[in-house]
């Protein structure tokens, strides 16, 4: 590995040009008598405070006055902090690239003075924002994603009460979370067929907008026969084969590395789609998040990356889970184009979204959408989560910030629905989802044999031989065995 | 189950040579009608498709078509080249499957050379470095593997496996991925190779054996292959089997073993252990690298008129317990043999099987020969090795006719055999034998 330095370094052009872009001193050469001051004594440094960070972190005003000098923030400033206008001389050529000198000692300051403002195009109102970019969403369209989460919301409310009352035996809701669902989903055309969809688990709105039917929902809630996941997993871990939809396994952000292998298959297949990724704040932390942006990166390949930032990972507040200005300024440092997104507004994820897979496709990239949301509901049936948080933060966030009211306010204000459609539909789905759970408790479990099958693809003698000296222990002791699974 | 005979006319046995006996071995695999591969419906990895191919094999080898000799790594190479060219990629060709090879530094030919010429012939972006990042690797070639493509990945020692190990990848990820979907997807195209064990010189953390970890893992395979021949026959078999795949090879044999293989596309078939020596006495259990060392141990035995039976497990899970229980039904005597450290290794594991099965049959306890319970050592390397000495004082013991006479003077061989690696390196036999007799008083009395 060579790294070598190029002739004629002249420090101090370099310096001046980097500092005030002035074009005029780019091809001057003479020393310049100030700055080195600024650091000549090291024991200037020593009786600093450090809560106020030392100037060399660039928040104190420079010598010229410029601004520029300010910490790394995501965004377009980022190429004039170490311009070098060509000074090519004065760089170093490194393995990547070529690196400009600096002769000031400037560490990149952890945080960037604004936090990364976050795109909306509906206000909390429902009214559309002045000047916003968004791409328009038909009536049709419109009424459709307003449905579908109406559907999440009451599929939510209707299975939370049935695990209550012990029907099934966990779930987990997606409430306050609508939004991202429903509009991310909606925004990946009709065309994606072979759209892969690697998912955690507060995404089951994903699967309802592609067809998945309440009935199939209810099937794998209660781990019936007719659940494609022979009754193998918990509630919730849905998949589908034919909706593109990978099973949902529990571990944390696993789904992200897989994302990007999968997403590679579509790009050396040509493919015109691209693979769509979920994961929380939480999932920031793990090192398969980390893996993933930086293989989607350096592999260049067609990923979605979706993160439901929405302040809670279980009982851990989003500020003992990292101490970065949240999740969307972490693609920059792994060469990912990035945006925030309000998550409660439907308009915005889903214009987002459509940018982000058309980017992903025809520039065949990765791209990282923070959507920030809340999870108005526990984390699991088995959390409550008045324990570690305000009950005010939930109403709030439950009542001003709910999604589905805000993005209904915008379909009233077009005059696409009124309280009639409303309470029609929201009646309608109650019944539909009542009745698809009692059509799936009726349904036999699935039979025991699908208890050794699929662990390979052919079963191997040992597992052979241990079902028949588990049917044998059955014969003798049915009665310690569960009835409904039949033998 | 069938023990296989169609490597007969091959070496038994990778050939030792300390002189530097590295072969370029000829990159361009020559498929010589050998197409058989790509047409099948699942995968490639059915029975029937094996069978056929080793019956194909088998008639090319009778023929007296034998290829040159080459060692182990340059037949890892062939193998890689014959997957890749036998997969294409679908964009250009419509075939069913597309073979990608990836992991750290595979571009310039990987840092044991298994890699050569791939990039070159297959084009980067079928064969590519990744970061450095197991998980990341592994995590990859699940999805990669999950669209339907053969995803090879290389995981540069066994040693560093484990961040592929843990929640992210093998354990909860690949092994469980057909399960947990009810057989809606698969990654069954997944192979994951990673050089394993004791090399000389590796220490910690180039040395370890980590395949009893994985045995414990249902819905993957785990295989290790002994030989340049079948390295490349077992490896052409993981890759087009329909399950994920560990796929261990020895490194100390990348360039020590040398033998002649075949030039052509052949698999050899997965779970099916081989008898590699036929003997009355004794069978010896073993896999990959140490294979060689317990070689020796029977020659050295034979000297002495014991006659020893040497299995080849080759696959560990889902493992060939018929063959090891038919030859210890045999022989009445089972010694198991690894680098791995004894407590837990997968020895264990066969061991009680054998047991279960053997129980009225056993003459002795299953013996274990495996490496020291510590962290693999550098200096101490030597004594830390299932080395020939152990294995072959440990045969003999299990022989000795005077030490079968009751239950209770097997209990005092036993004692004997666990103790005896310590003993060995105090260089006391004379005290071992005054420790046997001592036992063998007190259970007597």
């Amino acid at each position: 590995m060579a790294i070598w330095f190029r002739k004629s370094i002249n420090v101090s052009a370099n310096y001046l040009k980097a500092k005030t872009g002035l074009r005029g001193l780019l091809n001057q050469r003479h020393p310049s008598p100030c700055f080195h001051s600024k650091f000549s004594s090291p024991t200037s440094l020593n009786g600093k405070n450090y809560r106020n960070p030392p100037s060399f972190l660039g928040n104190s005003t420079t010598l010229f006055g410029s601004p520029r000098f300010e910490s790394v923030k995501a965004g377009s400033q980022e190429e004039l902090l170490y311009d070098n206008g060509g000074h090519q001389d004065q760089a170093l050529d490194f393995p990547g690239g070529t690196v400009p000198f600096t002769p000031e000692m400037r560490f990149i300051s952890e945080n960037s003075k604004e936090r990364i403002p976050c795109y909306r195009v509906l206000d909390d109102n429902g009214n559309l924002i002045m000047h916003s970019s968004f791409v328009q969403v038909n009536k049709e369209d419109a009424l459709k994603m307003y449905g579908t989460m109406v559907t999440l919301q009451t599929m939510d409310t209707i299975f939370y009460e049935a695990q209550r009352q012990g029907r099934i035996s966990f779930y987990v809701t997606s409430i306050g979370e609508e939004a991202i669902n429903i509009s991310s989903a909606a925004a990946l055309t009709p065309e994606d067929v072979i759209l892969a969809q690697e998912t955690q688990y507060r995404e089951p709105g994903v699967l309802l907008w592609r067809g998945f039917t309440l009935q199939e929902f209810s099937n794998q809630c209660l781990g019936n026969k007719s659940d494609y996941g022979k009754g193998r997993q918990m509630p919730i871990h849905y998949g589908s084969n034919k909706h593109n939809y990978f099973t949902v396994s529990s571990p944390i952000a696993t789904q992200l590395p897989q994302a990007v292998g999968a997403a590679y298959s579509l790009k050396m297949d040509g493919k015109d789609a691209c693979v769509v990724t979920y994961f929380g704040d939480g999932g920031s932390s793990e090192g398969d998040f980390h893996a993933a942006l930086n293989f989607a990166a350096v592999m260049e390949a067609p990923v979605i990356f979706i993160c439901r930032n929405n302040g809670w990972a279980i009982s851990t507040p989003v500020s003992e889970q990292f101490r970065s200005d949240g999740i969307v300024v972490k693609g920059q440092a792994y060469g990912i184009r990035s945006i925030r997104v309000d998550g409660n507004d439907a308009l915005a994820v889903y214009s987002a979204t459509r940018a982000a897979r058309e980017m992903a496709i025809t520039e065949q990239r990765p791209v990282l959408i923070e959507a920030l949301t809340y999870r108005v509901g526990h984390h699991s049936t088995s959390d409550d989560s008045t324990k570690y948080r305000p009950v005010d933060e939930i109403e709030h966030w439950k009542m001003s910030r709910n999604p589905i009211a805000r993005f209904r306010r915008w379909v009233d204000g077009n005059g696409w629905w009124n309280d009639k459609d409303e309470s029609e539909l929201r009646g309608n789905l109650r019944k539909q989802l009542l009745h698809a759970i009692q059509v799936a408790e009726k349904v036999e479990k699935p039979p025991l044999s699908d208890l050794f099958t699929d662990v390979y693809e052919n079963t191997p003698s040992n597992l052979i031989q241990q079902e028949e000296l588990l049917r044998q222990t059955i014969e003798r002791h049915p009665q310690d065995y569960p009835s409904d699974v039949p033998l | 189950m069938t023990t296989t005979t169609t490597t007969a006319s091959l070496r038994r046995f990778p050939r030792f040579d300390f002189v530097s006996k590295f072969t370029p071995s000829s990159c361009a695999s020559s498929r010589r009608g050998f197409s058989t591969t790509t047409s099948s419906s699942t995968a490639g990895g059915s029975c029937t498709e094996y069978a056929l191919t080793l019956q194909q094999q088998q008639q090319q080898l009778e023929s007296g078509s034998r290829g040159k000799s080459i060692n182990l790594f340059s037949a890892i190479n062939q193998a890689l080249h014959i997957a890749l060219d036998s997969d294409p990629r679908k964009f250009s060709i419509p075939v069913l499957y597309s073979a990608y090879v990836f992991g750290e530094d595979v571009s310039f030919g990987g840092v044991f050379r298994c890699t050569t010429g791939l990039a070159d012939r297959f084009g980067k972006q079928r064969v590519f470095n990744t970061p450095l990042c197991e998980q990341g690797i592994v995590g990859f070639g699940i999805g990669l593997a999950a669209m339907g493509n053969r995803a090879i990945a290389e995981i540069q020692f066994a040693d560093y496996i484990y961040p592929a190990f843990d929640q992210a990848c093998i354990v909860n990820e690949a092994a469980k991925f057909r399960y947990r979907s009810g057989n809606q997807f698969n990654c069954g195209g997944l192979t994951i190779r990673a050089p394993y064990g004791a090399v000389g010189h590796g220490g910690h953390y180039h040395s370890q054996s980590p395949e009893a970890f994985f045995c414990h893992v249902p819905g993957i395979k785990v295989v290790i292959p002994r030989s340049p021949s079948q390295a490349k026959g077992l490896l052409l078999s993981c890759i087009r089997d329909p399950n994920p795949v560990v796929f261990f090879e020895p490194k100390w044999l990348y360039r020590l073993a040398v033998e002649e293989v075949p030039e052509q596309d052949y698999m050899l078939p997965l779970s099916e252990a081989e008898v590699i020596r036929e003997g009355s006495d004794i069978s010896l259990v073993g896999w990959g690298a140490q294979l060689s060392v317990m070689e020796q141990a029977c020659v050295e035995a034979e000297k002495e008129g014991i006659s020893c039976e040497l299995i080849d497990l080759k696959t560990l899970l889902p493992w060939d317990k018929e063959t090891v229980e038919a030859s210890v039904c045999k022989t009445g005597r089972l010694l198991i043999s690894h680098e791995a450290p004894v407590t837990g290794g997968f020895g264990a594991e066969i061991s009680a099987s054998i047991v279960e099965r053997c129980f009225l049959r056993l003459e002795a306890p299953v013996a274990r020969i495996c490496g020291l319970d510590t962290p693999f050592p550098l200096v101490f390397e030597p004594f830390y090795m299932p080395t020939k000495n152990k294995v072959a004082n440990i045969g003999r013991n299990q022989i000795d006719s005077e030490l079968l006479v009751t239950d209770l003077i097997h209990q005092c061989h036993q004692h004997m055999g666990r103790n005896h690696a310590c003993l060995e390196m105090k260089g006391g036999n004379n005290e071992m034998e005054k420790r046997g007799e001592k036992i063998r008083k007190r259970a007597l009395s």
